[in-house]
């Protein structure tokens, strides 16, 4: 009986590789816009994780929706440029008025932070459901997001096909970001370790952080038809989170969450195929097992490392009384 | 004449409308060192985040060098509570005090060599050198307070606001520290140091700054740092103003001894 199991488990493990190795096309453009996905947000997910600002990350993700149905109605297409401008000023407009709040308001952050997201996020709804006949996305779309479906819409031009459109459009806003974060290095470790220091020689701090929410919004507002606005969460904070545990160098953290990202898309791919389930469910699910191997056995934060350093401890003051 | 290090006029802070700091007027010149005194909630650290421009003024200015200090801010050093940074941030020593070179970097520039042997020559002098590729975390308090002066140090600059850097440090730390702001008053800078702890004052410091909302007294510790002067900044506190009493009776003492 138990080696039925047993049996079971190692099919179903082993059948994640192999699905990843039997990808068809569609498949391997899916776990690419994951990985770009994941690279987009991990590189604005570690600066968000150390200043201690994830959940004004996930604030973001779901106040952007009003921005995108707004530039939709407007724009009466997917173009994306002009929802990621309204995706922009709706992701500014939300740390803005978390800020007001906490300051003139004199509510805690956290629920400054409550305050603002729903509200917007509830307008966003009212707008969708007002106007869904006249655009063309839906609820599900925006929650879930439909990285199945990704691979289908691509950019032509004239006869040829350039590929998704998913992955121009994340491919550009990955590379965006990468160019903020190497030419704002300093501002933005600066700012996110030492805010006084930063401020104290001449760095405009609440620029800085404007610019972070900025680069939020848009990497948010460029992954969320692949991966819905709940689970973009998951790529800003879990890998940055993960690669918290691992290193003690910034620059290495960046590298190591992006890699971690990578693979969660290609095992959640993989995941999904064996379970025929949500694609990117799975690729958040795997980030969070990543997560937790990292909690478990990191090498100076783990829980293993922190046993054994305790247990050797322990043995050091019995050798000394 | 030149214009001194740092003048304050008239300031005054205010949170939500309630005074912390009232009408200060006071102005520090160069080679002074100065201990910022007075009791928990007095406005010591206000007072030196109002000079850097990390708290609205309510009113009043405070120039640097004669000029506004929004403008010569880069040119004075600022050492922030231990406690106010995440020390768990993945960064090492060394990194730490090249960030007191970004000021004078240009926008978009990276620390180059000389930066680099600035900030590792600064690690030496607080005797860090051989902790620099240490990750943050893994230093003492006095270890970390260390790293925080040798970033102030890296600014290369003549006027330093320290905020408690005792506070929480070993022996030797403070030992170190104490050599550090003399050597730094040698070279003819300014240093306001926030102080909590009273009893060493007459021994570190020159001058004294006592302040409890406002500037109760200001001189050479001589002078100012009297029981007279503490009982008026520290109100009824006779605990306190009796063990400060029996310090400065020891070091009349002392000095008794020592002129004779």
């Amino acid at each position: 009986m138990n080696g039925q199991y047993l049996s079971g488990l190692a099919e179903f493990l082993w059948g994640i590789p192999m699905a990843v190795l039997h990808a068809d096309a569609s498949g391997w453009w899916i776990m690419l816009i994951g990985a770009l996905v994941s690279s987009a947000c991990s590189l604005i997910g570690c600066f968000l994780v150390l200043r201690r600002l994830s959940m004004l990350g996930d604030a973001i993700s779901h106040a952007v929706l009003p921005g995108i149905v707004i530039a939709f109605l407007w724009s009466g297409s997917r173009d994306i440029l002009p929802m990621l401008l309204g995706a922009g000023a709706l992701g500014l407009l939300t740390a803005f008025m978390t800020d007001v709040l906490n300051r003139q308001g004199k509510l805690q952050t956290d629920a400054a932070i409550g305050v603002t997201f729903t509200w917007l996020f509830a307008i966003g709804v009212i707008l969708l459901s007002k106007f869904a006949s006249n655009v063309d996305i839906d609820l599900d779309c925006v929650l879930y997001g439909e990285i199945l479906y990704a691979p289908f819409d691509t950019v032509l031009w004239g006869e040829s096909d350039l590929g998704p459109r998913a992955v121009w459009v994340l491919a550009g806003v990955t590379l965006a970001n990468a160019i903020f974060v190497v030419l704002g290095w300093k501002q933005l470790k600066v700012c996110a370790f030492d805010p006084g220091l930063a401020q104290s020689i001449g760095i405009n701090v609440a620029l800085w952080h404007y610019l972070l929410m900025g680069f939020t919004s848009i990497s948010t507002v460029a992954s969320f038809e692949s991966v819905g606005a709940i689970l973009v969460v998951a790529m800003l904070t879990v890998p940055a989170n993960t690669a918290y545990l691992l290193t003690e160098r910034l620059s290495h953290m960046i590298f190591i969450a992006i890699g971690v990202g990578i693979a969660s898309s290609v095992g959640g791919y993989g995941l999904a195929t064996v379970l025929d389930g949500s694609i990117a469910g799975a690729m958040a699910t795997v980030s969070g097992l990543f997560f937790v191997m990292a909690a478990l056995f990191s090498p100076r934060h783990g829980v293993v490392a922190g046993f054994i350093r305790r247990r050797r401890e322990l043995t050091l003051e019995d050798a000394q009384s | 004449m030149n214009p001194p290090p740092i003048e304050i006029h008239d300031l005054t802070v205010a949170y939500h409308h309630r005074p912390v700091l009232w009408d200060i007027d006071v102005s520090f010149a160069a080679g002074e060192l100065v201990a910022i005194v007075g009791p928990n909630g007095a406005g010591k650290s206000t007072l030196i985040k109002a000079m850097m421009g990390l708290v609205p003024l309510a009113s009043g200015h405070v120039n640097f060098f004669g000029e506004p200090s929004v403008k010569r801010r880069s040119t004075v050093a600022y050492v922030p509570q231990r406690g106010s940074v995440d020390w768990d941030f993945p960064t090492t020593a060394l990194d730490v005090v090249l960030m007191g070179r970004y000021g004078q970097l240009p926008l978009f520039g990276r620390p180059r060599r000389k930066d680099k042997e600035i900030a590792v020559e600064c690690l030496k002098k607080v005797g860090m050198l051989e902790f620099a590729k240490r990750q943050i975390s893994q230093l003492s308090g006095g270890q970390q307070q260390r790293v925080f002066l040798a970033r102030a140090l890296a600014q290369q600059t003549s006027v330093y606001l320290m905020d408690e850097p005792f506070a929480g440090v070993d022996a030797s730390t403070e030992k170190a520290i104490v050599v550090l702001l003399r050597e730094l008053r040698e070279q003819g800078s300014t240093v306001l140091v926030v102080h909590h702890d009273l009893q060493t004052v007459p021994e570190y410091f020159d001058s004294v700054m006592l302040l409890n909302l406002r500037c109760v007294a200001f001189g050479p510790v001589e002078t100012t740092f009297t029981a007279e002067n503490l009982q008026k900044t520290y109100g009824g506190h006779l605990h306190l103003l009796t063990e400060v009493g029996e310090k400065l009776r020891q070091r009349e003492w002392r000095h008794r001894n020592a002129t004779h």
